[in-house]
């Protein structure tokens, strides 16, 4: 037996974002992790919820300069993978409520996984 | 009004196994705020997959921890197995259950070792230790490594384990049981251990939830909530019920984590009872082209692996969402109210892996 899990994905655009956390939130479910994923100059970043062991995605996508409001308001929890998306990926994400700006994840390089830095290299830097 | 100052605590301290910050701001000895940081060790292993096949990528997912090492290479295999719609026989899901309990238990003994220790209880801590070992003995004994098994596969595992060879696991359950019974009865009875961790870097079920805890952070906290429960793996086959405290104290993670010990021990000797024939693996043909949330139950609680192919033999994206990740908000929670001389209780309270943590 392969893992079946029921997982729904829903696109979302930037301007409704809020609006459907705050939906999800009201709803009961709780907040799993955000990822980004570089989709070839730009990026899918993955709202991921739970409730119950029902899987739910909010999927994101925003060019490498676009900014993306914080959901730590709805779930304060949030700005530990807020401040992953701009320290790695170099998003600039506004009104996260502990703002690290670019210090919560110490890497050598500056926002390692950029788009924008890796000028369309995927593997540059792997 | 007393004097506001910052002590850093980490990334190396006594206490702390693995690398993180925090600033603790005091009011005299008191915590005020926590403000965390990390990322001295961050490793690009989600970024390996472009170079690695997806296949070998395996052992680098293994690799992530070096404690919950086994479940890593599960859940990586379980997500990519969703992907391309293969079947993974019966024999190997047993076997994959009991080297996950294998993991968790180790890692439990482990970090009940390292916890005493932060106590100032030095003997606990070498029992503890003690008992571990004998878990490490049967995972070098049934796939050759101690840390790092090699042994989970993207089609089943690698690695049979001979009949005579689980009645002799099977037979040294019960005085091993007995043991860990025996040092459980320290963590949870004895009136010292009770005294310095009740009480202390206390949240409550809601803040839990709402912060997103997961595994025994959540569970210490009245959270009924274990990956196991999906059934994946041999799970669904033997029966899982979480084990769940409510107090949401430093005492109620580690009564959560000393009765996980009793309920691997029980898992492990219903799959070996229950051990079906059959073959190990299956051949794995083509390569994956889609997407999936792949999700397991860590000693540390829930584990993600997003694994996205494109139809290449190199997936197009893995990130791995880890435990100590989703459990860093609610120790900025936690923190504040302590004493600085109970900062490393509370922050080893959460059984912080910050190799997992960076990738």
């Amino acid at each position: 037996m392969t893992v079946n899990e029921e997982q729904t994905l829903i696109d979302v655009a930037l301007e409704n974002l809020l609006s459907e956390v705050e939906g999800l939130h009201a709803d009961g479910y709780r907040l799993v992790q955000i990822g980004c994923t570089d989709i070839g100059g730009a990026y899918e970043v993955n709202y991921s919820f739970d409730k119950g062991y029902q899987f739910k995605n909010l999927r994101l996508t925003v060019g490498p300069e676009t900014e993306v409001p914080s959901i730590s308001g709805i779930y304060w929890g949030a700005f530990v993978y807020e401040n992953e998306m701009h320290d790695l990926f170099g998003i600039p994400v506004t009104g996260i409520n502990i703002d690290f700006k670019g210090t919560f994840i110490k890497t050598a390089e500056k926002y390692p996984f950029s788009v924008t830095r890796r000028g369309g290299d995927q593997c540059r830097n792997a | 009004m007393p004097e506001r100052i910052i002590v850093p605590f980490g990334p190396q301290h006594p206490v702390l196994p693995e690398p993180i910050h925090v600033d603790l701001v005091l009011e005299d000895e008191k915590v005020v705020e926590a403000i965390p940081s990390i990322g001295y060790i961050h490793r690009g292993l989600e970024q390996l997959v472009q170079k690695r096949e997806y296949t070998e990528y395996v052992y680098v997912a293994e690799r992530i921890c070096g404690i919950c090492s086994f479940i890593h290479a599960l859940c990586y295999s379980q997500g990519i197995e969703h992907i391309m719609k293969i079947e993974v026989p019966d024999r190997a899901r047993y076997l994959r259950t009991i080297w996950s309990e294998c993991s968790r238990l180790h890692s439990h003994l482990l970090w009940l070792g390292l916890f005493a220790d932060s106590m100032g209880f030095e003997n606990l801590f070498m029992r503890s230790w003690q008992l571990r070992e004998s878990v490490l003995d049967v995972l070098e004994d049934t796939t050759g490594g101690r840390v790092i098994q090699g042994t989970c596969k993207v089609g089943g595992v690698r690695r049979d384990i001979g009949q005579e060879k689980l009645d002799e696991m099977h037979r040294e359950l019960d005085p091993f049981e007995q043991k860990c019974r025996d040092l459980g009865d320290v963590f949870l009875n004895d009136e010292t251990v009770k005294y310095r961790l009740r009480g202390l870097g206390v949240i409550t079920k809601d803040e839990a939830y709402a912060l997103g805890a997961a595994g025994p952070t959540a569970r210490g906290s009245g959270v009924a909530m274990d990956h196991r429960e999906t059934g994946y793996a041999a799970y669904g086959d033997l029966g899982f019920k979480p084990v769940v405290e409510t107090a949401g104290d430093c005492y109620a993670r580690c009564a959560v984590r000393v009765k996980e010990v009793y309920a691997s021990i029980d898992i492990i000797r219903r799959a070996i009872e229950e051990m079906p024939e059959g073959p190990i693996d299956v051949k794995v043909k083509g390569t994956p082209d889609g997407e999936y949330f792949s999700r397991a139950e860590q000693p540390r609680g829930e584990v993600v692996h997003y694994l996205r192919g494109d139809g290449s033999k190199h997936l197009a994206r893995a990130r791995i969402r880890t435990p100590t990740l989703a459990n860093i908000p609610p120790l900025v929670k936690m923190l504040p109210g302590a004493q600085l001389a109970d900062v490393p209780v509370v922050v080893l309270s959460i059984d912080p892996c910050i190799s997992c943590t960076e990738r």
